[in-house]
């Protein structure tokens, strides 16, 4: 058994250090840095809130045309969180191909919804709504821009581990691993989606 | 490590839980254009918000699978951190009296 293989299943033995409570370590830590990362995004999302509340002429610019857009990126993004988890499977069943067509799937599904978002923001910027343009432009922009942030450097992440993955470098746990942040990707969105457009929709 | 044949199933055994985190995005929409107050409809997509969160982290993050460890690994993190969140409250609804942006 390779050291690669010993550190993926969480047993040292010899030559890798055990992880505490027999969990990988590389797991655990994904599983922290999700935390951290979920409690910036609460603490953004909620400064939101305080704004959106506090403001009484809040904008409210998010038309028909925007909402069906916004519902086929949340369609897209949870598809492709369907997808990782069968790349994830796949690899797991040591189904190599498959696991590279599926995580594949994932990065152009997130790279649709990276395009439909960015299609979004010009729709706002054509209706005079920047960073620049008030509450409403920073909030909105500071908030959805740090969760395309987090799509993109996940792309990133995915193209990094599929190529490793297919040489053989990087092993079926990494490709869990990839997959947890994947997942929480999407999980943000399902906060980002209901507080951010579907309070503002023009009527 | 061979294929096992197994991954043909893979993504049909999540299907129920996709089709239901689609149908509460689905619903999400549908509330949006109802007649709620603004408050009351925060508080219902907050909580279907909650609800696919929670759908996502048991079965699309598999900790409903994960080993009882992790859990009570990961549970003092959460409280450290939602602490340490605890300490802008007292501000944030300070100032949401003051509401200072209010015109």
């Amino acid at each position: 058994m390779s050291e690669s293989e010993m550190a993926m299943l969480g047993h040292g033995g010899m030559l890798v250090e055990g992880s505490p409570y027999s969990i990988p370590s590389r797991k655990l830590t994904m599983w922290l840095f999700i935390i951290s990362d979920a409690v910036t995004f609460g603490a953004i999302l909620f400064a939101y809130g305080y704004l959106r509340v506090a403001t009484p002429d809040w904008q409210t610019p998010f038309k028909s045309a925007s909402i069906i857009n916004v519902a086929t990126m949340t369609f897209v993004l949870i598809t492709s969180s369907l997808t990782m988890l069968g790349a994830v499977d796949a690899s797991k069943d040591g189904d190599k191909p498959k696991a590279l067509r599926f995580l594949g799937s994932t990065m152009v599904l997130a790279l649709i919804f990276a395009g439909l978002h960015i299609r979004e923001w010009f729709g706002l910027f054509d209706q005079g709504i920047k960073l620049s343009s008030g509450l409403f432009g920073q909030a909105f922009f500071s908030i959805t821009g740090l969760h395309l942030l987090h799509v993109l450097i996940g792309v990133v992440a995915l193209a990094v581990v599929a190529r490793k993955y297919s040489s053989g470098s990087l092993t079926p746990g990494h490709v869990e691993t990839t997959g947890l942040y994947w997942h929480f990707v999407d999980l943000v969105w399902m906060f980002v989606l209901p507080l951010v457009y579907l309070t503002n929709i023009a009527r | 490590m061979c294929a096992s044949g197994k991954s043909g199933n893979v993504v049909a055994k999540y299907l129920p839980v996709y089709f239901v985190l689609l149908a509460i995005a689905g619903i999400e929409f549908f509330l949006a254009y109802q007649n709620f107050s603004k408050a009351g409809l925060v508080r219902i997509l907050f909580a279907l918000a909650i609800g696919s969160a929670t759908l996502g982290l048991m079965y699309f993050m598999h900790l409903v699978h994960e080993k009882r460890s992790l859990f009570l690994s990961l549970i003092p993190a959460t409280i450290f951190v939602l602490l340490m969140l605890n300490m802008i409250w007292s501000d944030s609804i300070r100032l949401l009296h003051m509401r200072p942006f209010a015109h």
